[in-house]
């Protein structure tokens, strides 16, 4: 009757040892647009493209801001994210409150990944169908990381997550030691290079479609949509044109 | 032949009007007492002193008690009032010291946000009309800035690059008004030391809840340093000369 019997809800195992419900919710990250993460020793940088329902909709925000020093790119359903990101305000806002301070972003992201761990291990619950690229900047520097559905956060030097996101992170592997060095509009480029490679046949990044996160030492969470983006991709454009000179 | 009557102190007797029922009430009064702190910036961080002595009312009754602690790396604390309340404040920050290390992430846990986390727990307990009886003095040393900050029972806090609690208030303050005040990045540790000194000894000749025997203690980029307890050389030869003395 049942083409699979493990995986009906999040808590069983199967006998291979694999928790399906867990690996289902890791494909719907899959199905959202991607989102690129990367960064220097002094900054780091959020890149995504943007998907619009129809010609009539506006698209979708894929980047949302925390705090002044923290922001995140989601890949997946939108109002798990929103869900989380909610959690993580209240996190970055109690920490002010309480200690004056604002929330390292390792603890954040580790304090939603247990959130998500929970969702595995409890009878009745369902992992979020969310992924994320979090990004910020606190004592010990600019950071990078990855939360997804299964509750694994992983620190990264350049990341990406969402659809076709393999080709994305070709192109980081191929570049991402000279990161580092790079300042903050090399660096947003370099991610929008990346972020191109995820795109389809005959789609292009534009100013509707691109949005741009960044954070760092003397740079507040910074959140670029819309006509602002539009001087990154000129840059992104004329870098091509110098490189086939 | 008459039985004696003992009059236990007012800081023990439960008031009569307090019944054991109805409505929820607390502790008003301290029992066993600190007096002042005094603390103020000098060139290379802070330097404070407080004394040895924790009065039971008027009775000298604890002559070898510590009111200031270090906590976290770079952070020194200084207490005024019920030493009680002061042992609860202890372990409360080292839970949340503890927590801190716990987390292992190379994160500090820096002056202000202890200065901020103290003036959080002060302000709660006041609102939940059960205060801490105590005045707390907060100091550091965070990348290369001192930091000097006062947090009282109500929660009301101040930064300055002098303070005095208590009894210290009317009679340090002053001097350190004069001597300290626009000087702050100037005077050498001697030179602090030694105005520290003089605000200790007017209060061991003012304070009636003082005691000569007091620590020093400084924070500096280094860390912290609280010293061993030492006296103040007094001159009473003149105390006849004041009116009530002795008498």
């Amino acid at each position: 009757m049942f083409r699979n019997q493990y995986d009906n809800d999040s808590s069983t195992w199967s006998p291979q040892g694999r928790i399906f419900q867990v690996e289902y919710a890791s494909e719907a990250v899959k199905q959202g647009s991607a989102v690129v993460g990367l960064k220097s020793k002094d900054h780091a940088v959020l890149v995504a493209v943007k998907r619009s329902p129809n010609e009539l909709a506006s698209y979708q925000k894929k980047i949302i801001r925390i705090d002044d020093h923290m922001g995140i790119a989601m890949a997946g359903l939108t109002s798990d994210a929103r869900v989380l990101s909610n959690y993580l305000r209240t996190e970055a806002m109690r920490s002010k409150m309480v200690y004056g301070r604002a929330l390292p972003v390792g603890r954040a992201v580790n304090a939603i990944g247990d959130k998500a761990q929970t969702n595995t291990q409890e009878y009745g619950r369902r992992p979020y169908g969310v992924g994320l690229l979090v990004i910020g900047h606190d004592d010990t520097g600019p950071h990078l990381y990855e939360f997804n559905p299964s509750g694994i956060v992983s620190e990264y030097y350049a990341y990406s997550i969402g659809s076709r996101s393999q080709s994305a992170r070709t192109n980081l592997e191929r570049n991402f030691e000279t990161f580092q060095d790079m300042s903050l509009k090399e660096l947003i480029v370099q991610g929008l290079r990346s972020l191109r490679d995820t795109l389809q046949q005959g789609k292009q990044l534009d100013a509707l479609n691109t949005s741009i996160g960044f954070v760092g030492k003397d740079n507040k969470m910074t959140i670029l949509d819309g006509q602002d983006t539009q001087e990154y991709l000129d840059l992104l454009d004329e870098g091509e044109a110098m490189d086939t000179e | 032949m008459d039985s004696i009557t003992l009059k236990v102190p007012h800081t023990t007797e439960r008031p009569a009007e307090i019944t054991n029922y109805g409505p929820t009430t607390h502790i008003s009064q301290p029992s066993v007492t600190g007096t002042s702190v005094v603390a103020f910036k000098y060139k290379d961080g802070i330097i404070m002193a407080t004394d040895c002595l924790a009065s039971y009312g008027s009775m000298a009754r604890f002559r070898n008690e510590t009111r200031m602690i270090s906590v976290g790396n770079n952070t020194l604390v200084g207490m005024s009032g019920d030493t009680g309340d002061f042992q609860h404040m202890k372990h409360t920050l080292e839970n949340l010291l503890t927590h801190e290390y716990d987390m292992d992430d190379g994160q500090n846990m820096g002056t202000r946000s202890i200065y901020k986390y103290i003036s959080n727990i002060m302000y709660g307990r006041r609102s939940k009309i059960d205060p801490l009886w105590n005045s707390y003095v907060v100091a550091g040393v965070e990348n290369g800035e001192s930091f000097l900050g006062f947090v009282d029972y109500y929660g009301t806090t101040y930064q300055s690059p002098t303070i005095a609690t208590g009894f210290g208030a009317y009679l340090a303050q002053p001097i350190l008004r004069k001597y300290v005040e626009g000087h702050e990045d100037e005077l050498t540790e001697e030179e602090a030391v030694r105005i520290l000194d003089d605000c200790m000894r007017v209060l061991y000749y003012r304070d009636g809840r003082s005691f000569n025997k007091l620590r020093r203690a400084k924070v500096t980029a280094e860390g912290v340093e609280i010293s061993e307890p030492y006296p103040l050389d007094t001159n009473w030869t003149i105390a006849n000369y004041v009116v009530g003395y002795g008498s």
